[in-house]
């Protein structure tokens, strides 16, 4: 087991160098030129070109991108064009927010979704089924951004319930710290629930046909404890891996969230250093959000060990 | 079970006291009189010499000062500066410290930080480089006078001091302002009315000011950014909120008191609101225009580039770009109506719209329809309406246009391309300004021609010239007569093609009194009730 982790540990290191190298390449052979943004209008062609040779966008790509890995190695994700800053302190400083939006989300997500999917499976065909699965279908057709500004207009701005935008630190106090992830939350969750719920009832109907669970009612537990003991921990290991994905997935979504709601985490990061083409900012967040990643898929494999005893590395 | 009683207990008086805590913050906070606003853009640069950003520039108001400053009737008032004079032949200008100056760091204003900062803005802008173009030297005389000596005569030194457009020359301590102006400081210590909070920084998202306990504002009224500096706040939190929507519901219900540009096309929502109120903030506002490439067929014909003057019609941009008829205005003037430069000299095309002369005078240029390349940049809320109407416009003429939609960082690169369109390069797109950032033949880097041309390179040495006749000439009649010859050569030629001004709002709620009308929104003179 330790050597299974061990060299699933050193198989990230080649995935984070290809994407390190993907990412390196796709951002300098792509047009727009941070040195003109930051001069601005009023700057002479000769400006421009000094500001380049300043930032050492005027090295060769190869160049370039030997002189950014001897500093990742190193533990340096180098500084930011614009602000000048360190890369890895930008990335603390977005991180509690995509942090703290992605675990609420995904905490709500499966409180509701596990047990809605659980109780479609069981009430199989009847109208709670069809209801959950029809709830299932519109969670997928609504876009984040759709849900966001319907949240807001109804939840905040018309009951005035919650606040509009923002985000608060739990240093700023546990109450405000919620408040403030409550609709983004909702909003980010909606198709992840959807997701959830429909892959729970699938496994859980599945299992439910099992000749262990005839046998578990047949000794006359209720049905609670079926499905609660026996139905759903054989049928977790497809729902860990569809959560485990959703998290990744969400990780992606997190962009517009943060943008609807105005919350400065890692997805808002990204999306302006792409606009200002800021590449040490893209490749230092690109190279955490593939390090998420990669963690996640392991932590999914090692967790199919405790679900399944069956499965062994 | 006592342990769990025990853990419990233990649970809720966590809660009470972080509950306490967050009470306590709140009525800290509460006693403060916070501003908080949303922003133009995005500050993640902070020096304000590295950049032209306006956005930066607006910071950099909060956080220092200048030497002299334009009032409302944009005319050159001292600033930091107490009193000056300049020798009867006109060389030697001398300049003496208001008493009191302090840097944020508690430390003096000396003579030797300003001519630090003089020199490294003079390196860095256009109206500075011309300065220091004839500038003979720079000198600290003590700890409070310094003397600029030129090589000749020229009529815009306090001008150029006193500029309100990027880049401006605030004043930097010696250390910083001793910085390479390719690199940009690391350190935001100023000697303006407001301290930048470092600790709260949040590059792209937050920034905050805390009033400056030891600025002495001038005695005078405050006036654009002359005057008294008078700061009535405690705090002012800029939160930048990238969804237009949102923050004018934001607005709406409390959560902020100001938005410094709200999205052109909801402004109409916020005048609905009773408590917020909606007024243009900039006196002059923007200009927008079209470059087109003179190196390249078909507008490397004088009578191409001329066809478009005849064919435009302002207003279609207007509309489309701001809708409100009381915000814009059409007019034909290289250096922008309303300013001291204002000319219509020669401006008989934009009064006659005429497309078919359009199509004549293109097809007499030689123009066979094959396509032109026109730029996008479709993620700018300004700059794509605008190319869309200029699309059309276009073809109403009869021409071929091929569109390259882009995004604005794309379009930088690319418009900086000598090459012909279709290997890269370009034919047409569209920019905007500030009037203030154009109103002279020095400050409008879009008029320059030959050597210093901006994009579209045009060449025409009389324009060259004259722009430094201007810039020579100490008589303001002289001066005026000038800029009616350069409006004439300009259109004549056409530099570019002026597509009419326009002025941006801000919003705010009632309870803020005292806010100035400029082009970047300042925080002092400004009350909370």
């Amino acid at each position: 087991m330790y050597r299974y982790v061990a060299r699933r540990l050193l198989a990230t290191i080649p995935v984070l160098g290809v994407v390190a190298l993907v990412v390196f390449g796709i951002l300098h052979f792509s047009p727009g030129d941070p040195a003109a943004l930051i001069a601005g209008d009023h700057a002479s062609v000769e400006q421009i070109a000094a500001m380049r040779a300043k930032l050492g966008l005027d090295r060769p790509v190869w160049e370039q991108f030997a002189a950014w890995s001897w500093c990742v190695l190193h533990g340096d994700l180098g500084l930011s064009i614009f602000s000048n800053q360190p890369v890895s302190h930008l990335i603390a400083q977005r991180l509690e927010p995509t942090i703290a939006l992605t675990l609420s989300t995904t905490l709500f997500t499966v409180l509701v979704a596990v047990p809605i999917g659980v109780i479609a499976a069981w009430r199989a065909g009847t109208w709670i089924d069809r209801t959950v699965m029809g709830f299932a279908v519109l969670g997928f057709s609504f876009p984040v951004f759709v849900v966001g500004y319907l949240l807001i207009y109804v939840v905040a701005m018309t009951l005035g319930w919650l606040p509009i935008q923002g985000y608060r630190k739990l240093d700023d106090g546990l109450g405000p710290f919620l408040t403030h992830l409550v609709l983004p939350s909702l909003a980010l969750g909606i198709s992840f629930m959807a997701l959830i719920a429909r892959i729970t009832r699938t496994s859980v109907l599945e299992v439910l046909n099992q000749d262990y669970v005839r046998t578990a009612r047949s000794k006359g537990l209720a049905m609670w404890q079926v499905l609660l003991y026996h139905a759903l921990p054989n049928a977790a290991v497809p729902i860990v891996t569809i959560i485990g994905v959703g998290i990744a997935v969400l990780i992606g979504g997190v962009v517009v969230t943060e943008s609807v709601f105005a919350i400065p985490g890692l997805g808002r990061l990204v999306v302006d250093s792409i606009l200002s083409r800021d590449y040490p900012v893209i490749q230092g967040v690109l190279l955490v959000f593939a390090g998420v990643y990669v963690a996640i898929n392991l932590g999914i494999d090692l967790l199919y060990v405790v679900l399944d005893p069956r499965i062994r590395y | 079970m006592f342990t769990k009683v025990r853990s419990l207990t233990a649970l809720l008086l966590v809660a009470a006291a972080m509950v306490a805590v967050t009470a306590g913050d709140a009525r800290a906070q509460g006693q403060k009189k916070i501003i908080k606003s949303v922003p133009i853009g995005a500050l993640k640069i902070v020096d304000p010499i590295w950049t032209t950003a306006y956005i930066t520039r607006n910071h950099a108001y909060m956080v220092w000062d200048t030497l002299f400053a334009l009032d409302a009737k944009n005319e050159p008032q001292p600033q930091m500066v107490d009193t000056w004079n300049v020798s009867a032949n006109k060389l030697t200008y001398t300049f003496t410290l208001r008493p009191g100056l302090m840097w944020h760091d508690n430390t003096p204003v000396r003579a030797a930080d300003c001519v630090a900062s003089i020199r490294r803005w003079g390196a860095k802008d256009g109206m500075g480089r011309a300065l220091m173009g004839f500038t003979d030297k720079i000198e600290a005389i003590d700890d409070k006078s310094f003397r600029l000596v030129l090589k000749q005569p020229v009529g815009f030194v306090i001008d150029a001091l006193a500029k309100i457009d990027s880049n401006v020359p605030f004043m930097m301590p010696e250390r910083l302002a001793k910085t390479d102006p390719n690199t940009q400081i690391t350190e935001v210590i100023g000697s303006g009315p407001f301290r930048f909070i470092k600790e709260e920084f949040v590059p792209g998202v937050k920034v905050v000011y805390e009033k400056f306990a030891g600025y002495v504002p001038r005695k005078e009224p405050a006036s654009q950014a002359a005057g008294g500096k008078v700061v009535k706040i405690d705090r002012v939190e800029s939160v930048y909120m990238p969804d237009a929507a949102v923050a004018i519901a934001a607005l709406g219900a409390g959560e902020v008191d100001v938005i410094e540009s709200p999205a052109n096309d909801l402004v109409k929502i916020l005048e609905k609101n009773p408590n917020v109120v909606v007024r243009p903030n900039d006196p002059l506002g923007y200009v927008l225009f079209m470059l087109v490439n003179h190196l390249h067929p078909p507008f490397d014909k004088k009578e191409a580039r001329q066809a478009l003057l005849w064919g435009i019609k302002q207003a279609e941009f207007l509309e489309v770009v701001i809708g409100d008829s009381k915000r814009y205005t059409e007019c034909p003037a290289i250096y922008g109506c309303g300013t001291q430069n204002e000319s219509r000299a020669g401006a008989e095309a934009f009064a006659g719209f005429n497309p078919e002369k359009a199509k004549a005078l293109l097809k007499a240029a030689g123009y066979n329809g094959q396509p032109i390349v026109q730029l996008d940049p479709t993620d700018n809320a300004v700059l794509h309406p605008a190319a869309l109407v200029a699309t059309q416009t276009l073809r109403r003429m009869g021409v071929a246009v091929d569109v390259h939609a882009m995004d604005f960082s794309t379009m930088t690169q690319r418009r900086a391309s000598k090459n012909p369109p279709a290997q890269g390069g370009w034919n047409v797109f569209l920019t905007n300004a500030t009037m203030t950032g154009i109103a002279n033949p020095l400050l409008n880097t879009f008029s320059l021609n030959c050597e210093q041309a901006w994009y579209g390179w045009p060449c025409d040495k009389r324009i060259v010239d004259l722009s430094r006749q201007w810039a020579l000439e100490l008589d303001p009649a002289k001066r005026k007569q000038i800029i009616g010859e350069l409006q004439k050569v300009h259109l004549e030629n056409v530099t570019y093609i002026p597509l009419g001004q326009y002025r941006s709002v801000i919003a705010y709620r009632k309870n803020l009194q005292g806010m100035i009308a400029s082009p970047p929104l300042f925080y002092w003179n400004v009350e909370k009730n």
